[in-house]
């Protein structure tokens, strides 16, 4: 569903993204995983057509993300870390606004507003303000805004950042309905136990560049036999993966 | 609902959801324009009274003639006093001027009219130098009522006579004359006892009333402005000047507002959407346009309602000048979102550009008072028009035509604003 072929992007002198690629099927949730500055968030940037790639391509069903008008920008939600809402709108005026500006149709955009809000448990404060939320209700209400165009493509950089374990897990059950529903996710998170939890497939990046790409169990078997040993002996988690890969060094 | 109405209806709902920002926009510039409208002018009324103190150190039949005159005179509300109190009063703003008739003043002066080398006597004027524009008026009435009494003390037979003999024996005496010229005036003063006696004799019960010199001409005032019905109203200038100001900061909330949603996501979040840049920045445009104007519409309707403001020229120029000023506030703002770096660095100075924009243009006092160079130097001021603008169509009461030049210079500077948004806009997050 959504292919991405050796992305790069500079700024000035500074490399964020050398040369990334990585794919997404329908059905499938892929881990976007990296410290901090690892360039993940101009990946999701070039993945959903708001920063141009100085060179690769993004496609999503054979289509190239392009422009800012791009029509093929219909295909894709994005949830944004912050939490991206108009709180003095209700949660259906917001839901409406961004339908609207991804050209839903009057007609069922009434529909798909309620269906959205019915997936992330909001239907009874449809009326509601943001201001008034929970982090946890704005964090859910953040996805819907995502998905009330019906986007092929769900882009979700760090969603549950802040959030409490209950509306966590209800997050998790919305990804995993949207996954059943043949949604392609591309998840973007530091937590290394929802990337266990939600993940089909991880690609770690660091330093502009993928350095890993599989499922849990297959980037355990790509590490040589010695740093096997030593992962397996502490827990052998996704977690411990990712350390050995990219190091214990802080990155600020 | 495409794209474009969702934006632009989304900023209009969000920016009257916020009850401060409509607080600050419509009712903060309401009550400051009544302000400054009682203070300067208010609605239409007769002009008041100067008030000025008078010293009569001479009290002669002559200066009690004149203080007499000037109490009668509806353009002074006159106090005597003595002359320690005069002083008391300028200083303390509580009268213009104050006029200290000297002691003799009475015999000096009717000399003084035919004597010309003749010492004058001196009456001070004491006035307030913030209000330097009463002198030159307090001086002018003066002059005519001084001239009128004491021409009246030098022809009357009562005091006349003294005063006529006593110049006499000056004249016959003076070696500064030529026979000629002593001749014609001994002449003049036989002509001046013959009417003195005249008067006398045959009207003895107004020999003390006798007319002296008086003004030569009456004057009419009459007001020009747009309705010859209505007279000019304080509360048309203060409406626009107030009206321009806070509604420039509308704009600058518009502004800071799109720096505070690139700040929380908001933008980026638009950006991911298939719309394109112009829609985005138009958006802004028109929805700024549209609040600016319905801001403008409350407060003129406040302005008519309860001020008495009227729309004394054409409508239409005053609807198109309205409309070019919301599209003027509304790229101002989006310059200040293309320039600023953060919200509060932008709000700051945009604030202190905003200020001086009022300044120059006229918001806070009209440009009519400024030094003449700073009048010329102002009509590259934006606001200036829109004042320029709006007083033509509502008290001047000109025609569409006294319209078209300020609609058409503010659209211009909106051009040039929207112009340089979309250059230096950053789109990258």
């Amino acid at each position: 569903m959504l292919i991405a072929r050796d992305l790069w992007k500079s700024y000035g002198e500074k490399a964020a993204v050398s040369g990334i690629s990585l794919e997404a099927k329908a059905g499938e949730i892929v881990g976007l995983l990296g410290p901090n500055g690892a360039g993940k968030s101009t990946t999701v940037g070039m993945l959903c057509g708001l920063t141009p790639p100085d060179r690769g391509t993004v496609a999503i069903g054979g289509e190239p993300v392009g422009g800012d008008a791009s029509a093929v920008k219909r295909r894709i939600g994005l949830v944004t870390q912050e939490v991206s809402l108009f709180e003095d709108l209700g949660a259906a005026a917001n839901l409406e606004l961004f339908g609207a500006l991804y050209g839903v149709s009057a007609d069922i955009l009434k529909r798909r507003v309620d269906d959205a809000l019915a997936l992330v448990g909001l239907t009874e404060n449809a009326r509601a303000r943001p201001a008034t939320f929970s982090g946890g209700m704005k964090r859910r209400l953040n996805i819907a805004c995502a998905l009330v165009h019906d986007p092929d493509v769900l882009l979700l950089d760090e969603p549950t950042v802040g959030v409490d374990p209950q509306s966590r897990n209800a997050i998790f059950d919305n990804l995993e309905t949207l996954r059943a529903r043949g949604k392609a996710l591309v998840y973007t998170t530091h937590y290394m136990e929802e990337a266990e939890r939600l993940c089909d497939r991880v690609v770690i990046i660091d330093h502009g560049k993928v350095i890993a790409t599989g499922t849990q169990e297959s980037l355990l078997r790509m590490l040589p036999e010695s740093a096997r040993r030593v992962v397996i002996e502490r827990s052998g988690t996704l977690e411990d993966v990712f350390l050995h890969l990219t190091g214990r060094d802080l990155r600020d | 609902m495409n794209a474009l109405t969702a934006l632009v209806r989304k900023d209009i709902v969000l920016y009257f959801a916020n009850k401060r920002a409509v607080l600050v926009t419509v009712v903060a510039p309401i009550l400051i324009a009544a302000f400054f409208g009682a203070v300067l002018g208010g609605p239409p009324k007769k002009p008041s009274r100067i008030p000025v103190a008078v010293v009569d150190l001479d009290a002669s039949a002559v200066s009690k003639s004149i203080v007499a005159a000037m109490k009668s005179d509806t353009t002074f509300d006159l106090r005597e006093t003595d002359e320690a109190q005069a002083r008391s009063l300028v200083r303390e703003g509580k009268v213009r001027a104050a006029a200290v008739i000297p002691a003799g003043f009475g015999d000096d002066a009717p000399k003084a009219m035919f004597r010309p080398n003749a010492k004058k006597p001196e009456i001070a004027v004491l006035y307030d130098p913030s209000q330097a524009m009463a002198l030159a008026l307090v001086k002018g009435l003066l002059a005519e009522h001084v001239m009128k009494q004491v021409s009246r003390a030098a022809f009357s037979p009562e005091t006349g006579r003294k005063t006529i003999a006593s110049i006499r024996g000056d004249v016959e005496k003076s070696a500064g004359l030529d026979d000629r010229q002593r001749r014609d005036l001994l002449s003049l003063f036989d002509s001046i006892d013959k009417l003195q006696s005249n008067t006398s004799a045959t009207a003895p019960a107004n020999a003390g009333t006798m007319q002296g010199f008086s003004m030569p001409f009456e004057t009419r005032e009459a007001e020009v402005s747009g309705n010859r019905e209505r007279n000019y109203n304080g509360y048309a200038h203060s409406f626009a000047g107030m009206g321009v100001q806070f509604i420039l900061f509308m704009g600058i909330e518009l502004g800071v507002g799109l720096l505070l949603m690139r700040r929380l996501g908001l933008w980026k979040r638009l950006r991911a959407a298939p719309l394109s840049r112009a829609t985005l920045l138009g958006s802004r445009i028109a929805s700024g346009a549209v609040i600016a104007s319905i801001i403008f519409a409350l407060i003129y309707a406040a302005a008519i309602a309860v001020f008495g403001v009227r729309i004394d020229g054409s409508l239409v120029g005053f609807i198109a000048v309205g409309i070019a000023f919301a599209i003027l506030t509304s790229t101002f703002g989006l310059l200040i979102a293309a320039l600023g770096k953060t919200p509060e660095a932008a709000r700051g100075i945009a604030i202190l550009a905003t200020l001086l924009l009022v300044m120059l243009g006229g918001a806070w006092v009209p440009t009519f008072v400024f030094p003449q160079w700073l009048q010329d130097v102002t009509v590259v001021v934006p606001t200036r028009w829109a004042i320029d603008g709006l007083e033509a169509m509502t008290w001047r009461g000109l025609g569409l035509e006294a319209a078209v030049m300020p609609v058409a210079a503010m659209l211009a500077v909106s051009a040039l604003f929207a112009w340089i948004a979309t250059k230096r806009f950053d789109w990258e997050e």
